[in-house]
């Protein structure tokens, strides 16, 4: 079955990098450009993945994946967690919110694929 | 255009949004005009900047972005205080960012000197350890793998992409073993493995994908039904791999989940080839379990019905996410973005529709239709529908001017340095809307002014002191519409044109007769004159070959004036006046020696029918008209065009009274006004070169060719 996958990353150039990746890789892909955003796409959609920024205006990705998880609705969907650098400290506070694993930026595109591969259902 | 190529001009474009976006919160928190937001919306513009130059292995802009980053990092951690020094190295360093960004896009030349600078100074103030410039401080960018769609060495020759091998990111180089490795791992995952979405079955999955795999699932801490709690987790499983790969590479199928659960590999020591894979023995209460090969629960059904049974309570459903959906989407996809192009062609299009829509007018009143009949009113609404979608779609064209304002910012800083003046830049209305080539083209002019009002405008700093004045200059930019025109204003609060010493150079450079009587505003409309600059020295800054007889010429040529005022002691104001759109036109239609003429609406003050009496003559041909007291000369467009060889009598025409720059008024004679209309300009130039009076043409309602007037063209050449 087609695998649909959220992205929430205020960056244009990110949104349509992970859009080409993940396209070549015969996924659907919806966009969001903040955590309010990707909220707001969330109330009409139930993707498979969804794919979260951390540091984003409005609402930035740690408040994203606790309002995910926070949701009865939504809270089994797997969060992956772009950062771009591999700093710990954010990755460890995501995780304790709920992200069910990350992604290192510049990601390439294998690895990217890979990742939402291992979260899917 | 493939997809990377595309994606990278994406990126170049979002790249200019963060640079402004930098520079103004940069600017608001130096004026200390900004919120606890600021400070994290710069540090995203620099942070977003870095990840995509990471993505197109952009080395240098990674670099400088994120040392800049580091330091933005620490200001907003509150660890060290933005103070004025701090603020101007950090909008050099925005400066710097904008360089290398357009250096990645457009190539060139870089000065790498002055970015080891700045970078140094970045360094210096985050205290980071002093790597030198040359050495990469940032984490190096590992670059797009070419897979699938980013098949990125065949379009974009600059674009070299990094492939990095499994090995390479498993930190375990190339140590391939020949023969199959058996690894026991134990895995008990823990409540907070599920909660986060992870799943048990789909990481047994990726181990089994590794080689072969004997699974044994233990169920003896299920507990009974009645206990169990639904988000438990009670299973846990031993897995015998046999797989020739590392143990790296194992533990990396746990690595989201290390902290989630229990897991442990241990590698056996390694066995001949020929090694026949036996199940280790099984205890008991450990029953092999076979993998489910589809997707199905590997949870009890009973706990999936609880699970169903909470999911389906909607009392129960958390407020957050509700609360956080009713909040209106404030910018989420309010924009799209359109090819230039298009739009150029949609305004053509509806060039042609307001054409044709006035020519069907015409026709229907030639018909002698009734103007309350259906198809004259139909006619009407037509009419009004045409100028709306007209309207809307040179809306689309519309742009701020922030862009060239924050531009000009740039342009004070580099100016200020050099002369060693302290300025500060105020400016207003930067959401004031013009269309897209008026800007574009109104930025070479505005940075000759800004320029000159650095340098010349402003005076020293120790002679703003004697003056009683701050030692920092204030150079204000101000937009605004003001019927149905862009009014730009460029102000310095310096001494004011030096007028003896403009008189002075003026006739040195002969450009007018000594013992000339001049009014203040003549001699300040001097320095428009061809060649004049009252720079004694040609200094860095603004002698570039360009004069305000430049400035003025490309400002007309955009539809636009410029004047001047200037107040002793006080400063000085350039004013333009710039049209909105470049495309059409609000013209009042009249007949001149049987020929058809547009004179833009803008231009026009009143019109009106000389009296015997007001019309007086003045020298041997001119003739002015006297109006409420002062005389207007008198032009005879027929005459000037070369319509006709004779002036006509003023006494059988129409004087149409112009306003041309710097509010000098003048009468233009014409034969008789047929009506008002709004016409599309189509440019003559291409064609025709340009020809003395005439700015353009446009087509007329009955089909006709009508060239639109160059007003202040015929009023200067009355003059001279």
């Amino acid at each position: 079955m087609t695998k649909t996958v959220l992205t929430v990353d205020d960056s244009r150039t990110i949104r349509e990098m992970l859009r080409a990746a993940l396209t070549e890789a015969g996924m659907n892909v919806l966009q969001a450009e903040d955590g309010v955003h990707g909220l707001e796409v969330l109330d009409g959609a139930m993707p498979d993945v969804i794919v979260t920024d951390i540091n984003m205006p409005r609402m930035d990705g740690f408040g994203f994946i606790e309002a995910v998880r926070g949701s009865d609705k939504h809270r089994a969907i797997p969060i992956l967690v772009l950062t771009t650098e591999s700093v710990d400290d954010k990755k460890d506070r995501a995780r304790r919110l709920g992200a069910t694993g990350w992604i290192v930026k510049p990601f390439d595109p294998t690895k990217l694929v890979n990742a939402i591969n291992r979260v899917a259902a | 255009m493939d997809t990377m190529a595309a994606i990278k001009q994406t990126f170049f474009q979002e790249c200019e949004e963060q640079l402004a976006e930098l520079e103004t919160g940069l600017l608001a928190i130096e004026s200390e005009e900004h919120d606890p937001d600021t400070i994290n919306a710069v540090f995203r513009a620099v942070h977003s900047i870095k990840g995509g130059a990471g993505a197109f292995g952009l080395e240098e802009l990674v670099r400088f972005a994120h040392t800049f980053e580091t330091t933005l990092d620490l200001v907003r951690g509150g660890q060290i205080q933005p103070d004025a020094g701090l603020l101007k190295l950090m909008l050099r360093s925005s400066d710097i960012l904008a360089d290398l960004v357009r250096y990645s896009r457009d190539g060139g030349e870089m000065d790498e000197s002055r970015v080891a600078q700045i970078h140094d100074e970045l360094t210096r103030a985050a205290n980071l350890d002093a790597a030198p410039a040359a050495k990469p401080a940032a984490p190096a960018p590992a670059a797009f793998e070419p897979v699938g769609a980013f098949d990125a060495g065949s379009a974009d020759d600059d674009f070299v992409p990094i492939t990095i091998s499994f090995d390479d990111i498993l930190g375990d180089g190339g140590e391939a073993s020949s023969a199959e490795q058996i690894y026991v791992v134990s895995f008990r995952p823990k409540p907070e493995l599920y909660a986060k979405a992870n799943d048990a079955i789909k990481l047994l999955r990726e181990i089994r994908a590794l080689g072969n795999a004997d699974v044994a699932c233990d169920i003896s801490d299920v507990p009974l039904l009645t206990e169990l709690d639904p988000e438990g987790a009670y299973l846990s499983w031993t897995i015998r791999l046999g797989a020739d790969v590392t143990e790296a590479q194992v533990r990396e199928v746990f690595e989201f989940v290390e902290f989630d659960c229990d897991v442990s590999v241990t590698a056996e020591p390694k066995v001949d080839p020929d090694f026949e894979f036996v199940p280790a023995p099984i205890d008991e209460t450990r029953q092999a379990m076979p993998l489910p090969v589809d997707d199905g629960p590997i949870i009890p059904e009973a706990v999936l019905a609880k699970i169903a049974q909470v999911n389906a309570d909607p009392a129960k459903a958390p407020p957050a996410a509700a609360a956080v959906q009713a909040q209106p989407a404030q910018q989420a996809q309010t924009t799209i973005r359109v090819d230039l192009d298009r739009v150029d062609r949609l305004i053509d299009l509806v060039g042609e529709l307001v054409i044709n829509q006035s020519m069907l007018s015409q026709r229907v009143t030639e018909a002698g239709i009734a103007r309350l009949s259906e198809v004259a009113v139909g006619l009407d609404d037509l009419e009004q529908l045409t100028r709306e979608i007209q309207d809307s779609v040179m809306a689309i064209r519309a742009q701020p001017v922030r862009p060239i304002f924050q531009r000009m910012s740039r342009v004070i800083r580099e100016v200020a340095d050099m002369v060693g003046k302290s300025v500060r830049l105020v400016t207003e209305g930067e959401n004031c809307e013009v269309d897209k080539t008026v800007i574009e083209r109104l930025a070479d002019p505005l940075t000759h002014m800004i320029r000159n009002a650095v340098d010349h405008g402003l005076e020293k700093p120790e002679d703003r002191i004697k003056a009683g004045k701050p030692e920092q200059g204030v150079v204000r930019m101000t937009a605004a519409h003001r019927s149905g025109r862009v009014i730009i204003e460029v102000s310095d609060d310096g001494a004011g044109i030096n007028r003896a010493r403009v008189k002075e150079i003026a006739v040195k450079r002969g450009v007018i007769e000594p013992g000339v009587p001049l009014s203040d505003s003549e001699i300040d409309d001097l320095i428009f004159a061809p060649g004049f600059s009252t720079a004694s020295t040609v200094s860095d800054v603004s002698g570039r070959g360009v004069g305000m007889d430049v400035v003025k010429r490309s400002i007309q040529a955009l539809g636009g004036r410029i004047s001047i005022s200037s107040k002793p002691g006080q400063g000085t104001t350039f004013t333009l006046s710039l049209p909105l759109t470049l495309a059409v036109l609000d013209g009042m239609v009249v007949t001149v020696a049987g020929q058809t003429l547009v004179v833009p609406l803008t231009a026009i003050v009143e019109t009106l029918q000389p009296k015997g009496p007001e019309v007086h003559g003045l020298g041997e041909r001119a003739k002015v008209i006297a109006i409420r007291g002062s005389f207007i000369p008198l032009i005879d467009v027929g005459y000037k065009l070369g319509y006709r060889h004779d002036e006509a009598d003023p006494l059988n025409s129409v004087a149409i009274m112009v306003e041309s720059e710097n509010r000098v008024q003048s009468a233009l004679m014409v034969d008789g006004i047929i009506g008002q209309q709004q016409v599309v300009i189509k440019s003559l130039e291409t064609n025709y070169g340009q020809v003395f009076g005439v700015a353009a043409a446009t087509i007329l309602g009955d089909g006709r060719v009508a060239v639109i007037l160059d007003v202040d063209a015929i009023v200067a050449g009355n003059r001279s």
